[in-house]
């Protein structure tokens, strides 16, 4: 029988079983409990991997697309030296586009720190080139050997300086969100285990009388099982409910408003959270039924 | 269908029983008996596989007990079924529940065993209190629920261990009858008692056999009780 299967028989049938243990009220709820709370912050973990894989991408995608080359040389070898570098980017693989920015447009570019009635005629300014790469991308280091070599006074800046610890940074938020995520479960099946445990230890006396009259230990082990995979199930519905309402509740995102306000689900993210629940039930399942077995084996 | 072979058994301390060998004949009806102490509870554990021998072979339905895992002890219970001397129920379930409980575990609880369950109940004069919950059960009725949970399954074998223990001899002869006529139908019956007077009343339902355990021994008893 497949895992799958015998996961949805345990579900739906076989109340019987169920009947054959007594209810516990208080370990109930206090997995009940502990499968909500813990349902709760894999939200948060799992909106924060989220939040942070999408920053490293957009700040990727938004920096990589384009670059800049500065030139400066004196004023009588600028538009040769400009020329120069127009024909070696154009016969750069990868590069989209090049073009030399007018001195209207360098202008408006340095209005903002010197004040719109800068002389820029009577200033050393460099000549800014603007590259818009394709889609494949440019070898920086390659261009940056040519142009060394064919105009010295050439300064590629491909933003990867800026890229590169932004990206990093982002990505170990991202990861540190899944390591919450998996210690989480962990801690899941830990306490899961522990209640579990505690269940069959008090149920001591049911499990030899099951066992007396020829109970198979698989039919024992499912009785409790079942009983915490619906209660861990259950919580975690309830825990992820609550989780993704204080998520969907939290301020608007604003486009400039950086990462804090961008902690939410998009799409695909809330259809991740329906694996939530389904995930601790399978951790339940798991860790009850490794406690059962445990149990029953060292029983005679 | 039950074989002991030379077995022994010791616990701890000392020995308990040796040199016991037994072959329970299909349709018999035997009697165990000893002073307390002497072993009759340990003797009838060692006839359902819940202890192993110390040394000697125990077979049952022809497998060697230490060879059998916990899956093959499960399915042997099934076709013996058990007295236990405290009756051992499950004090949250019904009577009727209780009795039903070995379909239940082996998933043969059908439509058709609920109409057998009933008339089971009634065979043991608790057809009135199959909804009582075990602890507000006398002595006699616990033993009698006892008897029906043991023979639900239409075991080959009853084993029963004090059935009439702390009943008064009116109800122990009403549960003597029960036996008496599951023996009739063909079962292998082993009751342990301590109480003398009532292998003496069987003598005149049934042929008995009086195995006694004496000395660590199990020595046929003969026909001076």
């Amino acid at each position: 029988m497949s895992k799958g299967l015998q996961l949805s028989k345990l579900i739906v049938g076989d109340a019987q079983a169920d009947r054959v243990v007594p209810p516990t009220g208080f370990t109930a709820r206090l997995t009940l409990f502990a499968a909500g709370a813990m349902a709760f912050l894999t939200v948060f973990a799992l909106a924060l991997s989220l939040a942070s894989g999408r920053l490293a991408t957009r700040w990727g995608d938004e920096l990589a697309q384009s670059s800049t080359l500065r030139i400066s040389a004196p004023e009588e070898q600028m538009a040769a030296q400009t020329a120069a570098v127009l024909t070696v980017l154009e016969s750069t693989p990868g590069i989209a586009s090049a073009r030399a920015l007018s001195v209207d447009e360098q202008r408006s570019l340095l209005a903002p720190w010197f004040g719109p009635d800068l002389p820029l005629d009577s200033l050393p300014v460099p000549q800014l080139i603007e590259i818009v790469e394709s889609e494949e991308g440019y070898d920086g280091a390659g261009l940056r050997l040519r142009l060394q070599a064919e105009v010295p006074g050439a300064v590629l800046d491909d933003h990867t300086r800026w890229r590169k610890p932004l990206e990093r940074a982002a990505g170990r938020l991202r990861l540190l969100g899944w390591v919450s995520i998996g210690l989480i479960g962990a801690a899941t099946a830990a306490m899961i285990t522990l209640a579990a445990n505690a269940a069959l230890a008090a149920n001591a006396q049911v499990i030899s009388v099951l066992r007396l009259i020829g109970a198979r230990d698989s039919y024992i082990a499912r009785a409790f099982v079942r009983r915490f995979t619906l209660r861990a199930l259950l919580g975690a519905a309830v825990g992820t409910a609550l989780g993704a309402l204080a998520v969907f509740l939290l301020p608007a995102t604003q486009e400039s408003g950086g990462f804090l306000t961008g902690l939410g689900f998009q799409g695909f993210g809330w259809a991740l959270l329906g694996l939530i629940p389904v995930l601790a039930a399978v951790v339940a399942y798991v860790a009850t039924g490794a406690a059962a077995r445990r149990t029953l084996g060292e029983l005679t | 269908m039950i074989e002991l072979d030379n077995i022994a058994y010791s616990y701890g301390g000392g020995e308990l029983l040796s040199e016991v060998s037994l072959k329970l004949a299909p349709g018999s009806f035997h009697f165990l008996t000893g002073p307390s102490g002497s072993g009759k509870t340990t003797f009838l554990k060692l006839c359902y596989g819940a202890l192993s021998p110390t040394a000697g072979q125990v077979q049952l339905f022809g497998k060697d007990v230490r060879e059998m895992d916990r899956e093959d002890h499960a399915m042997t219970r099934r076709q013996i079924g058990v007295v236990h001397q405290d009756c051992q129920f499950l004090d949250h379930l019904s009577v009727r529940e209780n009795v039903a409980l070995p379909l239940t575990v082996s998933d043969r609880d059908s439509l058709e065993q609920h109409s057998n369950l009933k008339e089971l109940l009634t065979w043991v004069g608790l057809g009135h209190r199959a909804s009582a919950l075990p602890p507000e059960l006398s002595g006699g009725e616990r033993q009698r629920a006892a008897l029906a949970r043991a023979v639900i399954m239409s075991p080959d074998v009853v084993l029963a261990d004090e059935p009439t223990g702390n009943v008064d001899w009116e109800m122990s002869q009403r549960l003597l009858q029960l036996l008496v006529e599951l023996n009739k139908m063909g079962k292998t019956i082993l009751i342990a008692t301590h109480d003398l007077n009532l292998i003496r009343s069987a003598k005149h339902h049934v042929q008995a056999r009086v195995l006694r355990i004496s000395g660590r021994k199990l020595q046929l008893a003969g026909a001076d009780l």
